[in-house]
């Protein structure tokens, strides 16, 4: 039985769904500090700076296997998400006709499902924009070298142009707000759920658990959600 | 004071129900609410109509027996009690109040409000015990040291009354509530630390089994739980868990 607990039942579901999300987590920082070098304008050699470290990160071992562990997190994560919402469902066939949940519970623990249904929508575009044209796209065209000698394709003008577009740049980086948006209701229950599941809970911990969950769920998101708002209005044109 | 009422009817599991309105007078603030379902049912029974059923029995909330969706929420708007202890002072005059069965795929509906919660009792069986020596050489429970915060948080898990509410108010229709009070008032005692591994599985597969939904932590369990049942017994359910999990 113990073999099958851990995989089928209904704690497992929860585990998993912790254990992923919590990872995802990590990944979020990761990726914020290697985008704040967006922050860094061209004059100061970020193009450079900023390819370089794109090609490290498409080409380091130790960072392909993190990013495999990522895919399969956010696939893992999206389709136990999925399983548990047909599951949870299936629990109540006859709803109520008076139901107030808001008296309740907070709004973004009830709608885990819907926000993480648009975070997806949003990592398949944003996938297809930058990383897909990083793997397989038109940026092999770009390639270049690097002050250092190193060949590089130039990942951080296809960035920057996305962004400072006059026509499109602006309605991108409201579109990517949103998304983060979304990243941030998202995080504000899932950060807290997420210990919660894994069974840590001590009235100790307990509140600080939930206000770095809070801090996280506004400052990480918001901090991603501010550096297309700067190219686009702050950071020298190219 | 004069109230509408919209109650759930429903012959039976077979037959289909819906909202039927009634009109209740002269209801004393001093009532408790199944008084009021009381003086509805004499009203109804006077005319010759079908009375509500509803389930009930202590009426001072340790029975659990009552359940009854009202306005939206398990046991009403009052926290911490059950129906029975929920005052009729909690509503005003002219107020309409919608009176639905706990619903759940696993607490099948009998009639009108009753619902079965027979799933509770399967979840019990399957490891919610402890196995004592009673063939003549039972040692005193209190010969055996219980730690003081332990046995308290045991008690107060103890204290749930298995109404139901947690399942009623999840939007998920979980009992993972239940089911961990049910494990950790045994979890945090020394008496049952050998059957302790059994219990915490074959709970959660009979709960499983039962149908209940998963539990998402949005609280809402914890917060209708007419005796204050806390997440912590969840977690400590998962800890439980996985520890015997991996075992």
């Amino acid at each position: 039985m113990a073999k099958s607990a851990l995989l089928k039942s209904s704690l497992a579901k929860k585990y998993w769904m912790a254990f992923t999300g919590l990872f995802l987590c990590l990944f979020l920082v990761g990726h914020l500090i290697g985008n704040l070098q967006l922050l860094i304008p061209v004059s100061e050699g970020a193009r450079d700076t900023f390819n370089e470290y794109a090609l490290f990160m498409t080409t380091n071992p130790a960072v392909k296997v993190l990013s495999y562990l990522t895919y399969i997190s956010i696939l893992f994560h999206a389709i136990d998400g999925l399983m548990l919402t047909i599951n949870n469902r299936k629990a109540r066939p006859q709803g109520y006709v008076n139901f107030k949940p808001s008296t309740n519970t907070m709004w973004s623990s009830r709608n885990m499902g819907i926000l993480g249904t648009i975070i997806l929508a949003f990592i398949v575009v944003h996938m297809t924009m930058f990383w897909g044209e990083m793997k397989f796209g038109g940026l092999d065209e770009t390639v270049y070298t690097t002050a250092n000698g190193e060949e590089v394709k130039d990942l951080y003008t296809l960035t920057i142009k996305t962004f400072q577009d006059a026509q499109y740049g602006l309605i991108w980086a409201i579109a990517y707000a949103i998304a983060m948006l979304a990243i941030g209701f998202h995080l504000s229950h899932g950060f807290a759920s997420g210990f919660q599941s894994l069974g840590v809970n001590h009235p100790k911990y307990n509140g600080f658990i939930r206000k770095l969950g809070l801090a996280f769920a506004v400052l990480v998101p918001l901090a991603f959600a501010v550096i297309p708002f700067y190219i686009h209005f702050v950071l020298e044109k190219i | 004071m004069n109230l509408t009422l919209k109650i759930w009817r429903q012959k039976n599991a077979d037959t289909k129900g819906k909202m039927v309105t009634y009109q209740v007078s002269d209801i004393s603030n001093d009532m408790s609410f199944l008084e009021m379902m009381d003086v509805l049912n004499e009203q109804l029974i006077n005319k010759g109509d079908e009375p509500v059923a509803f389930d009930h029995d202590c009426r001072e909330g340790i029975c659990g027996s009552c359940s009854l969706q009202i306005n939206g929420e398990p046991h009403g708007p009052d926290r911490g009690v059950a129906t029975c202890q929920l005052h009729m002072r909690k509503f005003k005059d002219g107020d309409t109040i919608t009176i639905e069965p706990f619903r759940a795929k696993a607490f099948p509906l009998i009639k009108d409000l009753v619902v079965d919660r027979s799933s509770f009792d399967r979840i019990q069986q399957a490891g919610g015990y402890v196995s004592v020596n009673t063939s003549g050489n039972t040692i005193d429970a209190n010969s055996i040291p219980v730690d003081k915060e332990n046995a308290d948080m045991s008690f107060y898990a103890a204290t749930c009354i298995g109404c139901g509410a947690c399942v009623a108010a999840c939007k998920n229709a979980s009992a993972m509530l239940f089911t961990s009070a049910k494990v950790s008032q045994f979890a945090l005692l020394p008496q049952g630390e050998v059957e302790a591994d059994r219990r915490v599985l074959q709970m959660v597969e009979q709960m499983d089994k039962e149908g209940f939904g998963n539990c998402t932590n949005t609280g809402a369990c914890e917060i209708e739980c007419p005796k204050g049942i806390s997440l912590e017994n969840i977690a400590r359910m998962n800890r439980e868990y996985l520890k015997a999990s991996v075992k």
